[in-house]
């Protein structure tokens, strides 16, 4: 079968997870790895692994794109640089997966709202955040049982997971994934708390969901909502685990997540790369069969 | 110790650590007769906000009785000479909220992140100082490094143009070695004129030897509460503060009697629980857990039958950090489960 060709822009945790992931996809095949850092890491084992890569920027990979047919983006980098990236690479013809916090194109939670995104013909889809990814899925997960007039979610990564780009990066962190919450989560009012835990050794990846229900919970709906969500999320991320919950407490629901990883790039209790990484690659996948079948045709801009 | 002539500011946290206490169900006219008496007796910084700081307001922490703008907006106009100070805890907070407080006229914004993490803190300190404000870097939890780490973290804080570092015993853990240590440390790395300041917690009732021990080793802002309203046992009582810096001749420029007065008049009456330390509190500093545990750990120990004490070690022994309450009731259900499988 054939495959899309695609670049990973940003050499960091999220990019270099990301490249032994979409290595074992069946529809993407990564060729290039953008990054700034000559030396970083994440370009050297890119190198190793057969792609091509650049220190300098985006700029560095903008005139390979048409003999390299790169037709999906993927950017690892920052909600500073976004802007920029994907202005650059979607004049060479290619698709963007926002992997920032930057929300330029519409969120995209695969469980709960990627079949909205086929045939759309979007150039750019943004996907939240890594606690975005591990939680919104619990949020919709109660909303389509009843409706929620609050979702909050707190988000416990080690510190160890935990870039610059998102260091620098955390009011988009935080601002983004409480808009997600809302309008992929459907809570009316969405607040998100992100918090990183310095423990040795690394502490898993945590997240709670607390909801407030507008009327009394429906609890037996609600609790098989919330088991058939986590079968959905485990079809990409196969570590992410109900560990207590759902605690109902007057309008309270209550769900505390956990997320393991596969351990690609950084170990297993980085489940937050997993989450991010597995949902952009899954929702790369979708667009690439949609190029391949035609319904979706990609062309550069005129110069 | 010689403290004779040093000149201290005070930093009275009863409105904003304070609200852990009450649950953040401080009325408008209580902060607004408090922070009126603490201005009257010359106690020159006071700090409002929620518990965890602006934006706090959620299930984790608990909603508040009323807005943090709205808390500002009734106390500014009431405070003459104090300066108001907000606190923001990046990953809680954001930098329209910060704008926000600034609008409602705060003085000085407190950026707090975990003693090890202060590289989440140059948005909050670049725009406090962009707008002006006095800006205070603030390293949580900071008897869970050593000076080194803590070193590296404040000059970054620095660098990002806080022109005031602290070192925060948040548990109340620290022993008055470990503060001359930390502090003495800190304040020979960073710029002269960047200023020094230690918030303490009295869980092991060594909240005013620890500040004395503080300020010998050159930090020149405490933080206190009127009546030591705060998280936990509470913070350094101001006033026993006050009074001791006093016998001592340090300066802190605050008139001794009339805060004795707010702290006994007007403080102890809002008490919805003596500030002491109990067992559980006794915990948190023996143990090294966050302060603002405390009255979640109660609540967890109601709802699921397990010892609030036991859900403090364990919480601690995980390396719980500030901000991770939910993980209170999540452990509690954890320890309910196993009692019930071995029973």
């Amino acid at each position: 079968m054939s495959k899309i060709n695609a670049a990973l822009i940003g050499s960091g945790n999220i990019g270099t997870d990301l490249l032994y992931k979409a290595l074992r996809s069946d529809w993407i095949n990564p060729v290039w790895m953008v990054g700034i850092d000559a030396d970083s890491e994440g370009l050297a084992r890119a190198r190793k692994l057969g792609l091509k890569t650049t220190h300098e920027g985006v700029d560095g990979m903008v005139p390979h794109m048409q003999e390299d047919k790169v037709q999906i983006c993927f950017d690892a980098t920052s909600a500073y640089v976004h802007g920029e990236n994907n202005r650059k690479v979607q004049a060479q013809g290619s698709i963007m997966i926002d992997l920032t916090p930057a929300a330029v194109g519409p969120f995209c939670v695969p469980p709960v709202n990627l079949k909205d995104h086929v045939g759309k013909g979007e150039l750019n889809v943004n996907m939240v955040t890594c606690g975005g990814q591990a939680t919104i899925p619990m949020v919709a997960a109660v909303s389509r049982v009843q409706p929620v007039s609050y979702g909050e979610i707190v988000a416990t990564v080690s510190s160890k997971s935990a870039g610059p780009g998102t260091r620098k990066n955390i009011d988009e962190f935080t601002q983004t994934t409480a808009g997600a919450v809302e309008k992929v989560g459907g809570a009316k009012q969405g607040k998100a708390i992100i918090i990183l835990n310095p423990a040795e050794p690394p502490l898993m990846m945590r997240d709670t969901v607390h909801c407030m229900t507008e009327d009394e919970p429906n609890q037996a709906a609600i609790t098989e909502s919330i088991q058939e969500m986590i079968r959905e999320v485990q079809k990409y991320v196969p570590g992410y685990r109900l560990k207590n919950g759902p605690v109902f407490d007057g309008n309270r629901v209550t769900v505390f997540m956990e997320v393991e990883g596969l351990g690609d790039y950084l170990p297993k209790y980085a489940g937050n790369l997993d989450i991010m990484t597995a949902a952009g690659l899954r929702t790369a996948e979708m667009f690439a069969e949609e190029i391949i079948n035609g319904t979706l045709v990609l062309q550069p801009e005129v110069a | 110790m010689n403290l004779n002539g040093k000149k201290i500011t005070i930093h009275d946290m009863s409105l904003r650590d304070g609200m852990h206490a009450k649950r953040h169900q401080i009325s408008l006219e209580q902060m607004i007769s408090v922070a009126s008496g603490l201005d009257a007796a010359g106690v020159p910084m006071i700090e409002v906000t929620h518990g965890d700081g602006l934006a706090g307001a959620s299930v984790n922490y608990g909603f508040p009785a009323h807005t943090d703008e709205e808390y500002l907006r009734a106390v500014r106009p009431h405070v003459k000479n104090a300066k108001i100070s907000a606190l923001l805890l990046p990953g809680i907070g954001t930098v329209p909220e910060l704008e926000m407080a600034a609008d409602c006229g705060v003085d000085t914004i407190r950026v707090a992140t975990h003693c090890t993490e202060a590289d989440v803190s140059e948005q909050h300190i670049n725009k406090s100082r962009e707008l002006g404000l006095d800006t205070v870097g603030f390293l949580m939890m900071a008897h869970m490094v050593g000076p080194e780490k803590l070193i590296e973290q404040a000059r970054l804080m620095e660098g990002y143009g806080a022109n005031c570092i602290y070192v925060t015993d948040s548990a109340g853990y620290m022993l008055p070695d470990d503060v001359t240590q930390r502090l003495m440390a800190v304040r020979e790395a960073l710029q002269p004129e960047t200023e020094l300041g230690f918030h303490g917690h009295h869980n092991l009732s060594l909240g005013v030897i620890n500040s004395l021990a503080a300020v010998e080793a050159g930090a020149n802002r405490i933080d206190g509460s009127a009546a030591g309203m705060g998280a936990g046992a509470g913070n350094t009582p101001l006033e026993v503060f006050v009074a001791v810096t006093e016998r001592m001749g340090v300066e802190t420029g605050v008139d001794l009697f009339k805060l004795m007065d707010v702290a006994e008049d007007l403080v102890v009456p809002m008490l919805d629980q003596p500030i002491r330390v109990d067992r559980d509190a006794l915990t948190l500093g023996y143990a090294g857990v966050y302060s603002s545990f405390l009255l979640f750990a109660k609540r967890a120990q109601q709802r699921y039958g397990v010892s609030s004490r036991d859900v403090l070690v364990e919480l601690g022994r995980r390396g719980m950090i500030g901000g991770q309450e939910d993980m209170i009731e999540d452990v509690a259900m954890e320890m309910a489960n196993a009692q019930g499988v071995q029973q």
